[in-house]
């Protein structure tokens, strides 16, 4: 008798990052039996001790890089997966600990640690894609869950992602919300940003943060002008696009171009 | 037929409500949520918005009292009534493994029946060609019929133009003159009601009222006349279809470009867009779903053929909207695209204008 088809074995891996985006992957409750039928867990420290050896069919990571063991520990991951999928802001657009690439962190360490000279850190902090080839990108701080499904499952079957790239704006027109950028009620990146949370700031009065990073063809710097009438000041301007993905190249040009 | 005008109190439009609900028509109307007048569900007279209108311009509503207590006086707002007939996502069909194979389960169409309270003349007009791109020719979209047929339209002669209207350019408004069941005008406290239908008719039978005087129907005439004199805007559509359609490469698309964020929102409120993007997604278990939602030739993935996107940059998006809009939609079905509704220009985030934007090709 023919042995059943090996079931493709998945690792999460992590880097510099809060545990948000794995966490979302424990989230999917109803779905994480689908996903544990259908995947060999090799890998994942945040849901299980046992350890698979590799080399392993989709490895997710979490988190960007911002040590030189890190580095180091990276390549071995990518050598030993088949697909790298990147999860998050961290590891896709360096995440909070990015706005260290601006400053020095020198200075920082000395502030914060009783014990600088015991931190062994780089300069910067840098997407998973600056150090290996990534097979796929899956935005937000933190991820869908839905999109992490989604993600996985095209990976499993084969196919492409559906993850539209598009302004979050038409999420938030789908859902009937009534546009708080026009109505004046607050300044909202929507219109650069990623679609993929489904508009849920704008639903609750806020405007859109840019979680998901820019979207395609992001025009920032003809928004601006409007966050400006929506309330933003000089300072605002910059500072809003230095959070969960500041090195994204439309962020960090706009954030720039503000002298941020 | 021809069929005769009655007036109404406040009391005749509160049955009307009840009597559509109680032929078990979803009411559906104008009524005020996040500062805004949306269309949702209406139990009453109560759910309207006494008193409120609308302060629009590009890229920018704000909604405000009125000095009077006028049920609709404002213009039209975010929302669309595509959104009830056309809704923005569907779930089309599911198909699951089974012994045989595959079973395939379509999914089910609403059995309600909708009626619309409030809809604008330049909304009828949409709905009338949306009812051409969905029901006409050899391929009838099911879902948008289902929804269709059988609904019940009450329309209001708008008594007062929103800042970004110019349904009086577009031969499109701001009266009602087809494609509707009932029609009211609004008084103070009454209004002329004009049938459209014999169901129309037949409901109006229903309600306590008052037949039409000549003068009524003057007074309503007026209101018409009064609020076409007001539009925010105005299109100069005569000549648009050759006029875009020579001046595909005028400098004036670079200049807008350089504006427009690409974010889709004017095809999103605009009541005559109807693009989607059907998608099959198959999960973990074997099953797939075919959906469909709402697209915009805003998206890049939207002119996605093989090889890469057809219109890659903001420039050729905004070019294919606007002539699509205003020249090709009238080689594809007979019509404008446009109805001079004026939400894509309240809603866009950075107030592009459409009527601006011709006025600037016409301009040389
Ligand atoms: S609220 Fe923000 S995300 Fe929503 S439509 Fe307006 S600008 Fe776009
Ligand atoms: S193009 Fe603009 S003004 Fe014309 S119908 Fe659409 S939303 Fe209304
Ligand atoms: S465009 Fe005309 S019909 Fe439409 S809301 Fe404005 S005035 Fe009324
Ligand atoms: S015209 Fe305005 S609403 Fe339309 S895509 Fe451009 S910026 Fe967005």
């Amino acid at each position: 008798m023919a042995k059943p088809p090996r079931k493709p074995k998945l690792a999460v891996w992590k880097f510099a990052s809060c545990d948000g985006c794995q966490l979302s992957l424990l989230d999917c409750e109803d779905e994480l039996l689908a996903v544990a039928g259908a995947v060999e867990i090799a890998y994942f420290p945040e849901a299980t001790r046992a350890v698979l050896k590799g080399p392993y069919d989709i490895s997710l990571v979490e988190g960007s890089v911002t040590t030189q063991h890190d580095a180091e520990r990276l390549l071995e991951v990518r050598r030993q997966s088949r697909r790298l999928i990147t999860i998050g802001a961290c590891a896709t657009a360096a995440g909070i600990q990015g706005l260290r690439n601006f400053k020095d962190v020198r200075e920082f360490t000395s502030v914060v640690y009783a014990h600088p000279e015991f931190i062994e850190t780089l300069e910067t902090s840098t997407p998973i894609s600056t150090h290996v080839e990534v097979d796929y990108e899956l935005r937000g701080c933190p991820i869908d869950k839905h999109q992490l499904l989604e993600v996985l499952t095209a990976f499993l079957n084969g196919r492409r992602p559906n993850i539209p790239a598009h302004s979050v704006c038409v999420e938030c027109k789908a859902r009937g919300t009534v546009c708080v950028l026009v109505r004046g009620a607050a300044a909202c990146l929507g219109p650069v940003t990623h679609a993929g949370c489904g508009a849920i700031c704008p639903a609750y009065n806020r405007g859109c943060y840019g979680c998901f990073g820019p979207k395609e063809t992001p025009n920032a710097v003809s928004l601006a002008p409007r966050l400006v009438d929506a309330g933003m000041d000089k300072t605002g301007l910059g500072r809003v696009y230095r959070t969960f993905n500041p090195v994204a190249d439309a962020f960090k040009k706009e954030s720039e171009r503000h002298g941020t | 037929m021809s069929y005769h005008p009655s007036m109404i109190g406040l009391d005749g439009l509160a049955a009307l409500i009840e009597a559509l609900s109680v032929d078990g028509f979803r009411v559906l109307g104008p009524t005020v949520r996040d500062d805004a007048i949306v269309y949702d569900d209406i139990a009453g007279v109560d759910d309207l918005p006494a008193g409120w209108t609308d302060e629009q311009d590009g890229g920018r509503y704000r909604l405000k009292r009125r000095d009077d207590s006028a049920l609709f006086g404002y213009a039209v707002g975010p929302h669309a009534w595509k959104r009830f007939l056309h809704p923005p996502l569907l779930r089309l069909w599911r198909a699951e493994p089974d012994s045989a194979g595959m079973k395939l389960t379509a999914a089910p169409e609403p059995e309600e029946r909708f009626a619309f309270l409030g809809v604008r003349s330049c909304e009828l007009h949409a709905i009338a060609i949306q009812d051409k791109v969905f029901l006409q020719g050899p391929y009838v979209d099911p879902h948008y019929k289902a929804r269709r047929e059988g609904a019940f339209l009450v329309a209001v002669n708008c008594g007062t133009a929103g800042g970004t209207c110019f349904c009086a350019s577009m031969n499109t408004g701001p009266r009602a003159t087809a494609g509707f069941d009932l029609t009211l005008t609004e008084f103070t406290g009454e209004f002329l009601v004009e049938p459209g239908s014999d169901a129309g008719a037949a409901l109006l039978a229903r309600l306590p009222q008052r037949a039409a005087t000549e003068a009524d129907i003057e007074r309503a005439r007026a209101v018409s006349e009064r609020t076409a004199a007001s539009m925010g805007r105005h299109m100069q559509a005569d000549g648009v279809h050759d006029l875009l359609l020579d001046n595909l490469e005028h400098k004036r698309w670079d200049d807008v470009a350089a504006r427009c964020l690409s974010c889709g929102n004017c095809t999103q409120v605009c009541p005559t867009c109807f693009c989607t993007a059907v998608s099959d997604v198959n999960d973990l278990s074997g099953a797939t779903e075919r959906t469909r939602r709402w697209d915009s030739c805003f998206s890049v993935d939207f002119s996605y053929i093989h090889g890469g996107s057809v219109r890659p940059s903001p420039r050729s998006r905004y070019r294919q909207w606007m002539t699509h809009k205003l020249a090709s939609w009238v080689d594809q079905f007979g019509t404008s695209g446009c109805v001079g509704c004026g939400r894509c220009i309240t809603w866009c985030p950075v107030g592009i204008d459409i009527t601006e934007e011709v006025r600037a090709i016409r301009g040389g």
